[in-house]
Order: structure tokens, then C-alpha cells, then sequence
């Protein structure tokens, strides 16, 4: 097992972490305590090229694998968990479009998305369908040369800022997840708007905005798969979504593990640096252990899904495992830092309010082990 | 607009930080710190792209220096330029900058008919600045220095120069030679499609032999100035470290500025 | 011609010659000690060798120089004013004409500078070289560096000194290419070797973590440009020794490309940031933009200016004229108080040679530690309100 990485891999790292250290880093506090939309990071992401990682050449992309995104997004996040969800949102957009497109729709909406200058969002969440995708209420009604749409999403992150949408529909609500219907949604489309947005725990800077559809005529060509199809899609790309959001708690977790383990070489205390302390000490070696556990994992699902190999119950494993630590990891830099570390001085406290979307979004935690446990049964 | 833009590769000091001092001898222990493209050069790169993309035209960077220097030209390449060339050869080694600058000025000559050449202000590790004026003498050519702002209006280029306390603006007809501060730009990052395609490109070398020069202007032969020892300053004393609760630390420092008649 | 040789024979392997290379210059191949092309002939491994093994070899080059003699300093003058650099180097220049046993003139260039002329009879040198034309009256790189050239073809100095200031910055190289001689940028030390009347340059490289001492010994005029408030500045008050003499310049406006067109004052700081006294300067600590006003507050109770680290300069918290270090400006104030500013090597370089320097911040292990002559491991957050609230009382007491 070759765990080296490549030279063109580590090109490509060196300069994303120049450039999230040098500028996300800065900002991510910022931005946060602002809710203010990190518009600069984004535009530094589409400089650098980084939108087209894993998108086909043909369509304007650079036709890498998904673990050097894995990558190139782990460090992302650990600078700014909401720079690296944005990143991260994109992927559920080119993925089924990749997947599940015609080639005209891959021509026509994956090089804008390879290019940065539109951005992806995939929307199924509802008010009344969360963990319960099937119970997904908004309607899509087939006419001549369209389809209608009525409903309304929420908490879809990208949200408004986001160009091109996956939205997941149900043309049949007696059918459950067997009426689920996908399609590709244009920003702009007519009776296609935005509504509330809600204050979050957390990353405030990370848009998520309800989506309403009042009528909303989408042209017959923009049906991605088939009608009926849509279950297929939404699971598919959740998937490989899990991978993306187990990084990105992945890199809040290594970045709460740095502030943990410099304030504790700096933190005197009885006169030593608390770091001396075995109990100390041993909460750290916890945290290094268990976040290199949850990177191996992570990394694996992205390479069995490079190779076409099966890879549902990997990612599952380790977006439970990602997010969880990252919760742990989180709570124990904040108690490592003490007083100081419930203080908005420092940034962990941030940290652990972002680590808990981790283990709520893109499946819960209680679905992942519901995943996992229907798959090793099988086996 | 043809530009030309000489860079060089120096030792990125925030590596050097790193480094250790023996308390014996009093030398820097130092292996092999990487290089970087020198930070001012890279603005001059910024410039130079950004003035192809307003006006069209063509870019190229040289650099003269050991064969790592490569390394620094990939960069430049991974940023947009259109070609870049090494000057590396054993008789360059020794040179100060009026063999520098005479060098690069030779290897121009090669390169073919240019607008404008751009250069960073000064290199961080030599910081004597001298190599970009002693260019455009050797090409017989305008210079104006510090500059924070060029504009380029058909044949006459407009610059803001960086003066000690006040800006002043000039303008000279084209060719000319311009040495460029930090304030100018923010040097782009490269993109990942540059970073590949500059990693498979040849990067040519010219030797001494692939010059119009004379030899004897080259190398330690062409070169006035002699360095006859390299020694590291003694470190600064180190001081005093005030503790306490922070209203004496207070009352402390503000009776140590009385004494010293800062304040 | 200087050539570095090993001497293979007596050459043990041992590599002391490998630690005291400064750039990384020496390699060892096959157990045979290799010098590579970055030497930079320093003979810092001649010295380290314990078995002599490695030799400076030296082509006796017969050059007669004898006909180069006296010290020149450059009169820098903007707007008919004389620049304070050029006391510094009358002080320099004076010990080093004396040394050589020659005579200091001053070389003055502009447009009704007589009077600025007389007024530097006051201090200690030989003769003023007075170069008027209204063509002169503000520095024009084409213009100068022809009447310089021309005079010192005619005259033959052995030394010509000038301010490193953004002109002599732009003027000395222009000279020295066409003179095709040495010159050394940005000196902190100079001294004549009196047995080879070589001018001994002393200047810092590698952004001031070393210090290099050059020569030239075959080429004259043996030219410096000199870092302002360095060296010690010429006290006037001398009998009036010397000679004004009046050279006519040879120019005409065709020999100048470029053209001044206006000068812009962008006076947005009281205070000019290389030439204040104090300087109160932010750096990552801060934490956010908006604590710069805290720094502003303790600059203006000071009667300072503000400075800050690059990386606050790059996150786009302060303008890039703030920023002090490496690739920001150099400053040699009386006091600089570095807030929540690390500082890594970079930073240090810009403002080391402050006279008095006090850090503040948390972190115990902060680099700057090492250089402050008062350092302070305290949340600046919760210490600079301390000191701006003492500092207003007692100013107003």
C-alpha cells in the first residue's frame, strides 16, 4: 500500500496551503463574526483553478481524482470550515451532473462549474423531509416542453449565491422515494426565488438559504436521469457528499488540535507548561490518534471511488467517524484552554460550534450507522 | 507590448529563521534552504501579466543563476509568462552586479526586441538594488525607479515613483527599464492548470557560449567588488523581560522611557 | 582573477568546511569535497579547514590606480535644500580622506545652489564642486550620472560616497556601470585598509542576517552609497578652508528621456514613518482590523506614526505604507513598541536597529523577545489600555 503522494499532488497542496493559510486563515474569524460571505476566498479558489479538480478536461476542467480534492479540500477547511463547505457544496452539484448528465447537459453545465464562474448547490432538504429524503413534498408536474415546479427547500447550502442547482422533486407524493424526480435549475429561472435564511449555531459566513418555487417552468431538457429516478441520484451523491463533509469536519478537528497543542506548551500553570501534564498529555495523544484514524478512512473512500470500486459504506464510516471527532476534538481544545478557551479570543471556541453541523448535515450521524449497518449485514 | 522580466532566485529567509547558530564558531548552520522566486520580482511578474492583459503582446522572464534557479522560472511560468530562460554557467559564478547586470544585458540582446523590462527593486539577499539601473546603462536605455503605478499609453509609459515623502511622476518614451516596490500589485497566485503545464515545459539554458560577450565582463573576472568576509552580527543584547501585575509593568516602562528621554 | 582550489592531498574528509559555508556552497561527493558555482569566494572555509586543504588563488594583476586620488561626497539636495545624508558623509568622508591622507570635496549639482554652496564652507573639507544649469535643478537620472562621469574622468576621485536615499539608490549604479567600476550599496562601515589604500565596505546581506565585507581593489573610483543615520554627522563651525569651484555642465534636455510631470503629497500620515522618532506598530495579535485604533490612540499620545507586520498588511487590515520589515520600509527610530507582532526574521530586519525596542505579547516563545530591550508576556488587550490610560493622565498632570 503505497500512501505516498504524488509530485503533482504535492504541488498542488504546497501552494493551497500557502494560499489558505495566508488569506483564509486570516479571515475565517472575521467572517464568521460578521455572516459575512467569503467573497474573496471564493474568488482565490477560482483563480487558482481549484473548482475544475475533478471535472473532466473535455469540459474544462483538470480531470483529477477525487483524493487530491479530498486534499486540496482537508486543507481548505482546517483554514476556514466555511470556505471549505462552499468548496465542498460545489461537489454535490458536478457529481451527479458527471454521474447522471447527458453529454449536451455535461457540455452546457459543467464548464461554467470547472471554471468558478458559476457555483453548484444540490437542494433536497424540506421543511418536512430531512432524514426522511423520500418524504420530499415539492411537486413537479410534466407539461408539453416542461416541467412545473412548486414547493419550497431549506438549509441548502450555496443558497442564493449559487448558479446551478440539483433540486430533487417528487412527481408522485403516494410513491415515497420511488417518485423522487431530479432536475438542473437555473439561478434566475422564472418563479424560482429565495427566502428565509436562518441564524445559525455556527458558521454564519456559510449560506443557506430556503428555496421557494411557485410555478417555477423548468425546460424538459434540464430532467437529469430519468423520471422516477431521483432516489437513485440523491443517494448516489450523498455518497460521495459524505466524503466531502467528513473532510471538512476532518480539517476543523486538526485545526482546533493545533490551538490545543500550542496554548499547551505556552500555558504555564504550577509552575510547568501544562502540556507536562500526563492528563494533559493523554487528551492529546487521544485527539492526534483519532484524527489520523478518521484522514485514513476519509482518504480511502476517495481512492476506492477513483478506482470505480465500491465505495458507499467507506465514506459512510467516515463521515460518521470525521464528524464525531471532530465534536470530541473540538470540546477537548476548548477545555484545554480553559477559561480562555470559552472566550471569543480565542478561535476554538468557533471550532466547536462548527463541528456540530458535521454530525447533523449530509445524513446524520444516525443515518450514516443505519447505512453502515445495512451494508455489513449484507456482506 | 513585449516585456522582459529578470527575476533571481534567493534564499527564502522565513526558512532561514529555522536555522540554528553554532555558539562555537559563531556560523550558521544551514542546509540546502529553498529557494523562492525574490518578493519584489514577483510583483515585477504581476505587472508585466497584467500589462499583456490589457494590451496584448508577449512576456518573457530570465533569470541568471545556479541551475535551481529553474525551479523559480516554473513558477514565473506557472503565473502566465510566455517563456523564460536560464542563465547558468560556471564563469557567471562570482559575479556582482556589474557582471550581473552585464550578463542580463548581453542575454536580452539574445532574447530580440522588447518595450519594457521589469524588474523588482532589489533583491532581499544582495538588497543592493544596482542591478536594474546597471541594466539599462549597459542597453543604453531610460530607467526609472520605485515605481508604484505604470501606465502605458501607445510609445510613452507614465510611472509614480516611491520617493523618501512624496510620489513623483514621470514619463519617458519606450524603450525603458523600470524597477517596480511591493506597492505596486499583489502578485497572483498560480493557477493549478499553470503549475501543471509549467511543470512539463523546457525550460532552455544558455551558457556563456550561447552569449555575444565579452568573457573577460563575466564572472569574478567582470567584477569589481570582492567580498573579503562574511560574518554574522553579533546579536543584539538581549533584554529585559518586565513582570509583574500589569499597572507596575505599566508604571515600570513609562519611568524607563523618562530616564532614556523618549518620552 | 581569484580562484578557490582544494588541495586533494591534504584534504582529510572531515567537513568542517561544510558548516562554516554560509551558502550552502561546498558539497561532498565520494568523500572528495566539491565547491559549487553559488561560491561567493568569502573564504569563511579557508579559515575552518584545520588541514589548510583549501587555497585562494590569486593572479597578480599589475593595475596603476595611483592617478586616483582624493574622497568625494555627493551633495544631495531636493527642492535647494541639502539632504541631512550629506553630513553624515561629510563626517564619514573627512575620516576617510584623512586616513588616506587626501583631500574631501563635495560634488553639488542643481540650480542657484551658490548660497547652499557657501553655507557647506562652514564644515570641514577641501573643495565644493558647484555644477549649475537650471537643466540640474531636480535629480534626473540621464542628466546627473553624464556630469559625474564627466567630472570624475576629468578629476579622478579615489572614493566617491552618496546617501543611499531613493536618488543615489538610482544615481550610484547609473555611474559606476558607466564608469565600470565597484560600488557597494547601502554601507553601515567604512574604513581605509591603509596598507593597500583600499576603502574597506562593510554592509549587511541576506537581509541582515550577515554582514559582508567587500572591496575593490582594482578599480577606481572605489564608490559607496551609504545608509542614512548610520554614521555620525560633520559638525560645522571650521575655518572656511575650502574652494568653491564652478564646473560647466555639458547638457542639453536631448539628453533626457524622462520627464518629470508632477509630484503627488499623499499626506495621509502626520508623521513620515522612516522618520519618526516613535513607532507603535501592529501585527497578528491585534486580532482584528478595527484594534489598529488602539495603536493609532497610543501613536498620537506619543507623538509617533504606526507601523505594522506584513501579515496584517497582506490581510488587508492597514495600508502597505504602514508596513515595517523586509519587503516594508527600514526604520531606525528612537522607540518602536511591536504589538502582538511576532517577530519572524522578516520583520526584524525593518526595525532591529531601533534604539529602544518593547514587545508585547502573549506568547512567551515570540521571536521578538530576543531583540527587545523590554519585553512584555502579556494580552496586549488587556496592557495597552493600562499604558494609554497612564499616558493620558500624565499628560494631562
Amino acid at each position: 500500500m503505497d500512501f505516498s503522494l504524488s509530485d503533482d499532488q504535492k504541488m498542488i497542496l504546497e501552494l493551497v496551503e500557502e494560499v489558505s493559510q495566508a488569506e483564509f486563515a486570516l479571515r475565517a474569524d472575521e467572517i464568521s463574526k460578521k455572516g459575512e460571505f467569503p467573497g474573496e476566498n471564493i474568488k482565490k479558489l477560482v483563480e487558482l483553478d481549484l473548482f475544475g479538480v475533478t471535472i473532466p478536461k473535455e469540459y474544462d476542467g483538470l480531470g483529477m481524482d477525487y483524493l487530491t480534492w479530498t486534499l486540496v479540500s482537508e486543507k481548505i477547511s482546517k483554514a476556514c470550515a466555511t470556505t471549505g463547505l462552499i468548496f465542498g457544496a460545489n461537489l454535490l452539484c458536478t457529481y451527479p451532473l458527471l454521474v447522471f448528465g447527458t453529454e449536451d447537459q455535461k457540455r452546457k453545465f459543467l464548464p461554467p462549474l470547472a471554471r468558478g464562474e458559476a457555483l453548484g448547490a444540490f437542494a433536497l432538504t424540506e421543511p418536512e423531509a430531512g432524514s426522511d429524503a423520500g418524504n420530499v413534498q415539492t411537486i413537479a408536474k410534466k407539461g408539453e416542453d416542461h416541467y412545473t415546479l412548486n414547493g419550497s427547500k431549506i438549509f441548502i447550502t450555496n443558497g442564493e449565491v449559487a448558479h446551478t442547482y440539483i433540486v430533487i422533486t417528487t412527481m408522485d407524493r403516494s410513491l415515497g422515494p420511488r417518485g423522487l424526480t431530479a432536475f438542473i435549475l437555473e439561478k434566475g429561472t422564472s418563479g424560482f426565488s429565495f427566502g428565509q435564511h436562518f441564524e445559525k449555531m455556527g458558521l454564519s459566513a456559510l449560506p443557506n438559504v430556503e428555496l421557494i418555487f411557485h410555478d417555477c417552468r423548468v425546460p424538459k431538457e434540464n430532467l437529469l436521469s430519468k423520471e422516477k429516478r431521483g432516489f437513485r441520484v440523491a443517494m448516489q451523491t450523498f455518497a460521495a457528499g459524505r466524503i466531502g463533509v467528513g473532510i471538512g469536519a476532518l480539517g476543523v478537528a486538526e485545526a482546533a488540535f493545533e490551538e490545543a497543542k500550542k496554548y499547551s506548551k505556552q500555558r504555564v500553570q504550577f509552575g510547568r507548561s501544562i502540556s507536562s501534564f500526563q492528563a494533559i498529555q493523554h487528551t492529546l495523544a487521544d485527539m492526534a490518534t483519532e484524527i489520523e484514524a478518521a484522514k485514513y478512512l476519509l482518504y480511502r473512500a476517495a481512492w476506492l471511488l477513483d478506482q470505480g470500486k465500491p465505495f458507499e459504506k467507506i465514506a459512510s464510516m467516515g463521515k460518521l467517524y470525521a464528524s464525531e471527532v471532530a465534536m470530541k476534538v473540538t470540546t477537548k481544545a476548548v477545555q484545554i484552554l480553559g477559561g480562555y478557551g470559552y472566550t471569543k479570543d480565542y478561535p476554538v471556541e468557533r471550532y466547536m460550534r462548527e463541528a456540530k453541523l458535521f454530525e447533523i448535515i449530509e445524513g446524520t450521524s444516525e443515518i450514516q450507522r443505519g447505512v453502515i449497518a445495512n451494508k455489513i449485514l449484507k456482506e | 507590448m513585449n516585456i522582459i522580466v529578470c527575476i533571481k532566485q534567493v534564499p527564502d529567509t522565513e526558512q532561514l529563521q529555522k536555522v540554528k547558530v553554532d555558539p562555537q564558531t559563531n556560523t550558521l548552520v544551514r542546509e540546502g534552504v529553498p529557494g523562492i522566486i525574490n518578493p519584489f520580482d514577483e510583483n515585477a511578474i504581476e505587472e508585466a501579466l497584467r500589462l499583456k492583459e490589457k494590451k496584448g503582446g508577449k512576456v518573457n522572464v530570465l533569470s541568471m543563476g545556479p541551475s535551481q534557479a529553474a525551479e523559480s522560472l516554473r513558477k514565473a511560468l506557472a503565473m502566465g509568462v510566455d517563456e523564460a530562460v536560464l542563465l547558468s554557467d560556471r564563469l557567471f559564478a562570482g559575479s556582482d552586479t556589474l557582471a550581473t547586470s552585464y550578463t542580463l544585458a548581453m542575454a536580452i540582446k539574445r532574447i530580440g526586441p522588447f518595450d519594457l523590462i521589469l524588474l523588482g527593486k532589489q533583491a532581499i539577499d544582495g538588497d543592493t538594488a544596482q542591478v536594474g539601473p546597471g541594466l539599462a546603462e549597459w542597453l543604453n536605455l531610460p530607467q526609472i525607479t520605485y515605481a508604484r503605478k505604470i501606465e502605458v499609453n501607445e510609445d510613452k509609459i507614465r510611472v509614480e515613483r516611491v520617493l523618501e515623502d512624496v510620489f513623483e511622476v514621470v514619463e519617458s518614451p519606450l524603450p525603458v527599464v523600470v524597477t517596480v516596490t511591493k506597492d505596486i500589485n499583489e502578485p497572483r497566485y498560480p493557477s493549478l492548470r499553470g503549475l501543471i503545464r509549467a511543470k512539463k515545459e523546457k525550460i532552455p539554458t544558455w551558457t556563456a557560449e550561447d552569449l555575444p560577450l565579452d568573457k573577460r565582463r563575466i564572472g569574478l573576472e567582470g567584477s569589481p567588488t570582492q567580498v573579503v568576509k562574511v560574518f554574522i552580527p553579533k546579536p543584539p543584547r538581549k533584554g529585559d523581560i518586565l513582570s509583574g501585575e500589569i499597572s507596575q509593568v505599566v508604571d515600570k516602562l513609562i519611568l524607563e522611557m523618562e530616564k532614556r528621554s523618549i518620552i | 582573477m581569484r580562484k578557490i582550489k582544494i588541495i586533494v592531498e591534504k584534504c582529510n574528509g572531515c567537513e568542517e568546511c561544510l558548516s562554516s559555508c554560509l551558502f550552502s556552497a561546498i558539497k561532498i561527493e565520494n568523500k572528495r569535497v566539491r565547491i559549487l558555482d553559488n561560491c561567493n569566494l568569502c573564504g569563511a572555509c579557508i579559515d575552518a579547514c584545520p588541514f589548510q586543504a583549501i587555497v585562494l588563488e590569486q593572479e597578480e594583476i599589475r593595475v596603476d590606480l595611483s592617478s586616483y586620488r582624493g574622497v568625494w561626497i555627493f551633495v544631495e539636495q531636493r527642492k535647494g535644500e541639502i539632504m541631512p545624508v550629506t553630513y553624515e558623509l561629510l563626517g564619514m568622508g573627512r575620516t576617510l580622506a584623512n586616513d588616506l591622507g587626501e583631500e574631501l570635496s563635495g560634488v553639488l549639482l542643481g540650480s542657484h545652489m551658490r548660497g547652499k554652496a557657501e553655507e557647506l564652507l562652514n564644515y570641514d573639507l577641501e573643495k565644493i564642486y558647484l555644477i549649475e544649469d537650471p537643466l540640474l535643478e531636480s535629480y534626473r537620472t540621464h542628466l546627473y550620472t553624464q556630469v559625474i562621469v564627466d567630472l570624475v574622468n576629468h578629476k579622478k576621485p579615489e572614493i566617491i560616497l552618496m546617501g543611499a536615499t531613493s536618488l543615489g539608490r538610482d544615481l550610484a549604479p547609473r555611474v559606476a556601470t558607466r564608469l565600470q567600476t565597484g560600488l557597494t550599496a547601502d554601507c553601515t562601515g567604512l574604513e581605509i585598509d591603509k596598507k593597500e589604500r583600499n576603502l574597506i565596505q562593510t554592509r549587511p546581506a541576506l537581509g541582515g542576517n550577515i554582514m559582508a565585507r567587500i572591496i575593490s581593489p582594482y578599480h577606481r573610483p572605489q564608490m559607496a552609497t551609504v545608509r542614512p543615520k548610520v554614521m555620525k554627522r560633520a559638525r560645522p563651525g571650521h575655518s572656511k578652508k575650502a574652494e568653491i569651484i564652478e564646473i560647466e555642465p555639458k547638457v542639453s534636455q536631448d539628453n533626457e528621456a524622462v520627464k518629470i510631470i508632477s509630484l503627488i503629497r499623499e499626506e495621509k500620515e502626520a508623521v513620515d514613518l522612516q522618520g519618526a522618532e516613535i513607532i507603535v506598530s501592529g501585527g497578528r495579535g491585534l486580532g482584528k482590523p478595527e484594534n489598529f485604533s488602539l495603536m493609532r490612540k497610543l501613536a498620537d499620545l506619543l507623538g509617533g506614526a504606526v507601523g505594522a507586520s506584513r501579515a496584517v498588511v497582506d490581510a488587508g487590515w492597514i495600508q502597505p505604507y504602514h508596513q515595517v520589515g523586509q519587503t516594508g520600509k527600514t526604520v531606525q527610530p528612537k522607540l518602536y513598541i511591536a504589538c502582538g507582532i511576532s517577530g519572524a526574521i522578516q520583520h526584524q530586519v525593518g526595525m532591529r536597529t531601533s534604539e529602544v525596542i518593547v514587545a508585547i505579547n502573549k506568547d512567551p516563545e515570540a521571536p521578538i523577545f530576543n531583540i527587545a530591550t523590554y519585553g512584555i508576556v502579556e494580552d496586549l488587550h488587556k496592557f495597552l489600555p493600562v499604558l494609554i490610560e497612564k499616558l493620558e493622565e500624565r499628560g494631562k498632570s
